[in-house]
């Protein structure tokens, strides 16, 4: 979702193989490059194969020209590759990512989703992907208002995981018994941010005592 | 008819060395050298736009003297050469030695059997956990190899400029100084190069996974006003290692 300074990204790290968990502590946010940052969601192996390959490009581009591609250039560049698997995705290995991040040249956080076929779409405010993002997202399109500080920001997002890891059986919520939390990143003008465990760690607490003093809309 | 006449190979060698040596002879000079905390590169560059050092991988970075388009043709061979093997296995699998014998069969090969041999002159530098483990090294136009651990210089006054380093080269040296000796040492007893004709950059321990980063004018003149004015004592001069340290035979 855009916020105030840039963009932010979280995932939640559950990886399922049919209704068993295979992972409980996936990464599916990544930084791309300095400036910005890609989520992943569908078949696992070959959308962290698209991310390595993706990281790759963009480094390789700028190492090469000795500048760094434009947002706009990075998003077409991963729509191309998500077309490219097309063929797989037809054979049910489906890969959409959301790709965001800070446009230095116009100065403000952008976002983008995608199709299979690798159609690149730019949202103005947020984006969802995964089993999950209906819950997700509907969180934040509830919560969601402009220019929305950091931290502000942190919190919405964490809130729009624990409640899709609450309906969606292959999210998976806070795990505190392990100290997973979700991974939690933004990108600024000053460049891809991750945000640390004990950060999310309190704000995890902060959300579940107020989901328990006011049972914050859940139902029993 | 033409009558093929008979050129001796030495003499074909010689010919061909002359003319790359004359070739880089016109261009500006480069130096590389250890400090502390990694890497300096620093080139007399008056341009912006048209680069001399270059980051090639994580902790690799590339300098270039001679013909410019040559030299940036070896840039990226090396830059898709360290990508390719890091994307095949893993990141930690890309190594400067392996690149440089890379450069070194490339420059040779043309050497010997192109009719015109490349008029460049390349530095390959990478650092390591800690001082002891960086490492230079200095491929010719013949595709000789020269592996070094304290400082290389390459260009038209290669030699003029190794002797004034020598003199005030100190390992581990602060990068403010290892700046303003290798400026100094670039620049001569006559000029005072300023930040305009310097490009600047170095492979730096405390950059996070990708070591290279550029100086700009700014940096360049705030690490050269920080370094103290006077030359360091030679006793302490003495002691430095001398560019003939540590040289390898040629590899080819």
């Amino acid at each position: 979702m855009r916020y105030g300074d840039g963009v932010l990204m979280a995932g939640d790290r559950r990886a399922t193989s049919g209704n068993l968990i295979s992972h409980r502590a996936m990464e599916k946010v990544f930084p791309a490059d300095s400036h910005s940052v890609v989520g992943i969601a569908g078949a696992a192996g070959p959308a962290v194969e698209m991310v390595r390959l993706f990281q790759l490009q963009l480094e390789h581009y700028e190492k090469v020209e000795g500048s760094r591609l434009s947002l706009e250039g990075k998003a077409n560049q991963l729509g191309i590759m998500i077309r490219g698997n097309l063929p797989a995705a037809m054979q049910g290995l489906v890969v959409v990512p959301l790709f965001a991040g800070y446009d230095e040249k116009r100065g403000t956080g952008r976002l983008f989703e995608y199709d299979v076929t690798g159609g690149r779409y730019e949202e103005r405010d947020y984006a969802a992907t995964g089993s999950g993002s209906l819950h997700g997202g509907t969180v934040i399109k509830l919560g969601f208002r402009d220019n929305l500080t950091r931290d502000e920001s942190i919190d919405l997002a964490i809130k729009a995981l624990f409640h899709a890891a609450d309906e969606d059986s292959a999210t998976g919520g806070p795990d505190l018994m392990r100290g997973i939390f979700p991974v939690v990143a933004t990108v600024d003008r000053v460049g891809f941010l991750r945000v640390d465990d004990a950060e999310l760690a309190q704000r995890t607490s902060a959300l579940l005592e107020e989901l328990r003093s006011n049972r914050g809309g859940l139902p029993r | 008819m033409t009558m093929p006449y008979y050129v001796a190979p030495e003499q074909a060698m010689k010919d061909k060395a002359d003319f790359a040596r004359k070739g880089i002879a016109r261009g500006r000079s480069a130096v590389v050298l250890t400090f502390a905390d990694g890497v300096l590169l620093c080139a007399e560059n008056p341009s912006t736009t048209l680069r001399k050092l270059a980051e090639i991988y994580d902790r690799i970075a590339f300098a270039g003297v001679g013909k410019f388009n040559e030299f940036d043709q070896l840039r990226i061979a090396g830059i898709r050469h360290a990508d390719l093997k890091g994307y095949s296995f893993s990141r930690e699998d890309v190594d400067a030695r392996s690149l440089a014998n890379q450069y070194a069969q490339i420059l040779g090969q043309i050497f010997t059997h192109e009719m015109k041999p490349m008029e460049v002159e390349i530095v390959v530098a990478e650092i390591g956990d800690d001082p002891k483990r960086d490492q230079l090294f200095h491929i010719r136009y013949d595709g000789t190899v020269i592996d070094e651990t304290t400082f290389i210089v390459i260009g038209g006054d290669s030699e003029t400029i190794a002797e004034r380093l020598t003199a005030a080269y100190q390992p581990l040296s602060s990068l403010a100084e290892a700046l303003r000796v290798a400026v100094r040492a670039l620049g001569g007893p006559e000029r005072t190069l300023i930040p305009d004709e310097l490009e600047v950059a170095l492979l730096s321990r405390t950059n996070g996974r990708r070591a290279f980063r550029r100086l700009d004018d700014d940096e360049v003149q705030a690490a050269l006003a920080a370094a103290p004015d006077e030359p360091v004592a030679p006793s302490a001069a003495a002691a430095a290692p001398t560019i003939e340290g540590g040289g390898s035979a040629p590899t080819q």
